[in-house]
């Protein structure tokens, strides 16, 4: 039994979970292959034209996995509390999926409330579907809730290394969907590096304070990853030096709420990046070393 | 003090509703709806607006924009569903940003609550005890319903009508009433001979008319301008359109569960505000035998674009040509007629063949 996980999307959120749940339970674990542009170019072919740049991912991991497994894992999204929901793509995913590629066996679970037993079920539906016993599902759930736990806390124990180097910092407000992802945030990383400039993930902070904190900034926001991403700056505000808003074209929940940010957030420097797939470097490269000389600029000034 | 001026956005013909509404709702204020949705209306809410945010919040911004103009200081805002529940904020601080001094009144999401609404209509400076504010809230409803009622037979009927000016005028007094009615019995006395005038229409219906759905993102689908009124390019086109669409069906004529259960199996989740209702919808004028279906929406509605795959797979396997248009600040009126017509044409060669 085999089964295959895109690299995409939640992937970046849940895929130690995933992987350690299948393993756990006897399967193989097929991941597909880190994005690259003949990926996304066939993703973009298989999705409607208005797609954002990561479903269009999402799409091209899917087709890669197609024929390489027994099934295909794609959950669908809806919330993880009351007033913390993903946005609406994720609601679709699922059918995006089944959709996209009639005939290939999907195997999905329906994240729709805080409650835990919302996953739970979902797993142990999982589980039956590929017969395996009740307890020995919940087991590979325990097992694998624990190694996400684990991985998320190392995740944030990093950044928050990163926080105590010299160098000039930047906060990077951008789902991990786009910033793990070498064909979106990885051409930004790199240039980032070449300034000399740390880039901080806002995981440094963990996912439950950015949503808290998110409130500073919007009181009414309700999508999770959006709160998860600008909730750091409110909590990393003495320790950065600016904050890189990093979007894909074209966004839906981003256009309100990176809008939100560049018109609330008065002390830090801010700059805005989309990415559509399409931005030839050098014009990342001059806005990158711009708002990198401005944030060296600064700190001269205030020494 | 200043005296409050109570204003909102547009959509369709509801602003004859609100203006009733608040007008009962706020007895010292004055209502003034903003002014007609013109381009002038739309560059002002493009220009103002993020670039890639959907259509309905421009167009939302151009009407406070031309309603401030006008003097309101008092502005009302709604939201749920996808995007929507999260314009108020951004749109209040856009329009701080201008330099407007006005207040804001937000029932979004939970603020739209009962009790939650109250409490901002109180703030607001409405006194009302809560059974006038009831009873102003059914006659509110009453009139949608009869609104709704009246352009869902107009949208059918319209294209067969040898004096398509005296239905236009039937509609206009009927709207008339609507922003003077004072009680429920007046309104249903209103609808009921609305209802009967139009009875009283001559139409040329032919036997078996071409028959379009409309189905898709409620904005684009409520609001002609946004969709360079493409319902009334059919109706001329000699086409009987079909929209379930409205503030009634929002409020009372759609659940998930339902449509999910109607939508045949395309669809397996909510994919968000009105996504499984345009597969459900489609699904339902395939087998009532309609000759085409138009799947309108802003640019970018992720709920749309969510139930695409399942309406290519119902098109093609019940056999009924779906058109998708996708409607921005900036998109051509040309290109939009002409896609029509050749879909018009289409439909119409097919019901012959």
């Amino acid at each position: 039994m085999t089964i295959g996980l895109p690299r995409a999307l939640a992937y970046h959120r849940y895929g130690v979970l995933w992987e350690t749940f299948f393993k756990a339970l006897g399967g193989r674990v097929v991941v597909s292959p880190e994005s690259d542009p003949i990926l996304i170019a066939k993703g973009e072919s298989l999705a409607d034209s208005e797609c954002c740049l990561p479903v269009k991912a999402y799409l091209g991991h899917l087709d890669r996995l197609v024929g390489n497994c027994d099934y295909i894992l794609a959950p669908r999204f809806e919330r993880i509390g009351k007033n913390d929901e993903f946005c609406v793509r994720f609601w679709g995913l699922s059918d995006l999926a089944r959709g996209t590629f009639p005939g290939v066996r999907i195997l999905s679970y329906n994240l729709k409330s805080h409650r835990p037993d919302s996953e739970v079920s979902g797993f142990m539906k999982m589980g039956k579907t590929l017969g395996k016993s009740q307890i020995a599902v919940l087991a590979a759930y325990k097992k694998a809730k624990q190694a996400q736990l684990t991985a998320d806390t190392r995740a944030g124990v990093n950044q928050r290394l990163l926080l105590d180097s010299p160098a000039i910092k930047v906060l990077v407000a951008a789902p991990p969907y786009i910033l793990r992802d070498p064909a979106m945030g990885g051409t930004l990383l790199r240039l980032l590096a070449r300034e000399g400039v740390t880039p901080i993930f806002p995981e440094a902070c963990g996912r439950a304070g950015c949503r808290r904190a998110s409130k500073a900034t919007s009181q009414s926001l309700y999508w999770v990853m959006n709160k998860e991403a600008i909730g750091a700056i409110e909590l990393l505000r003495p320790r950065v030096d600016g904050v890189i808003l990093v979007s894909a074209f074209p966004c839906g929940t981003d256009s309100l709420v990176n809008e939100l940010v560049l018109r609330r957030e008065k002390r830090l420097p801010v700059i805005q990046i989309i990415l559509d797939g399409q931005e030839g470097e050098a014009g990342l490269q001059t806005r990158v070393e711009c708002f990198a000389d401005i944030l060296k600029e600064r700190r001269r000034g205030y020494a | 003090m200043l005296k409050t001026v109570i204003s909102y956005p547009h959509m369709g013909n509801y602003a004859a509703v609100f203006e009733r509404l608040f007008a009962q709702l706020f007895p010292r204020a004055e209502v003034r709806s903003p002014p007609p949705i013109t381009q002038r209306t739309l560059e002002l809410g493009g220009r103002h607006s993020p670039d890639f945010v959907c259509a309905p919040f421009k167009y939302n911004v151009g009407n406070y924009i031309e309603a401030l103009e006008a003097g309101a200081n008092l502005l009302f805002q709604t939201g749920t569903g996808c995007r929507y529940g999260h314009y108020g904020e951004l749109q209040e601080q856009i329009l701080r940003d201008l330099g407007y001094d006005f207040r804001f009144a937000c029932l979004s999401r939970e603020n739209s609550r009962p009790s939650a609404a109250l409490r901002t209509l109180h703030a607001a400076g409405c006194q009302l005890p809560a059974h006038k504010i009831a009873a102003a809230l059914y006659l509110a409803l009453l009139s949608i319903r009869g609104l709704d009622e009246m352009e869902f037979w107009m949208r059918e009927n319209i294209g067969f009508a040898q004096s398509s000016d005296r239905i236009m005028a039937i509609h206009r007094a009927f709207l008339h009433k609507v922003r003077q009615a004072d009680s429920a019995a007046q309104m249903m006395r209103a609808i009921e001979s609305g209802r009967c005038a139009m009875q009283a229409i001559k139409l040329d219906k032919p036997e078996h008319p071409l028959r379009v759905g409309v189905v898709g993102e409620l904005y684009t689908l409520m609001e002609p301008f946004s969709n360079f009124n493409l319902e009334r390019q059919l109706a001329s086109d000699g086409i009987s359109v079909s929209r379930a669409m409205g503030i009634w069906f929002l409020l009372f004529g759609r659940s998930d569960a339902r449509s999910l259960q109607e939508g045949g199996g395309y669809l397996r989740y909510p994919v968000g505000a009105n996504g499984v209702d345009s597969v459900a919808q489609s699904l339902s004028y395939a087998r009532r035998g309609y000759d085409g279906i138009l799947h309108l929406k802003s640019f970018g509605c992720i709920p749309e674009l969510n139930a695409g795959p399942a309406l290519r797979a119902l098109s093609k396997r019940e056999g009924i040509p779906i058109l998708q248009m996708s409607f921005d600040t900036h998109s051509g009126e040309v290109g939009a007629a002409t896609r029509l017509e050749a879909f018009v044409d289409m439909i119409r060669m097919r019901k012959g063949a």
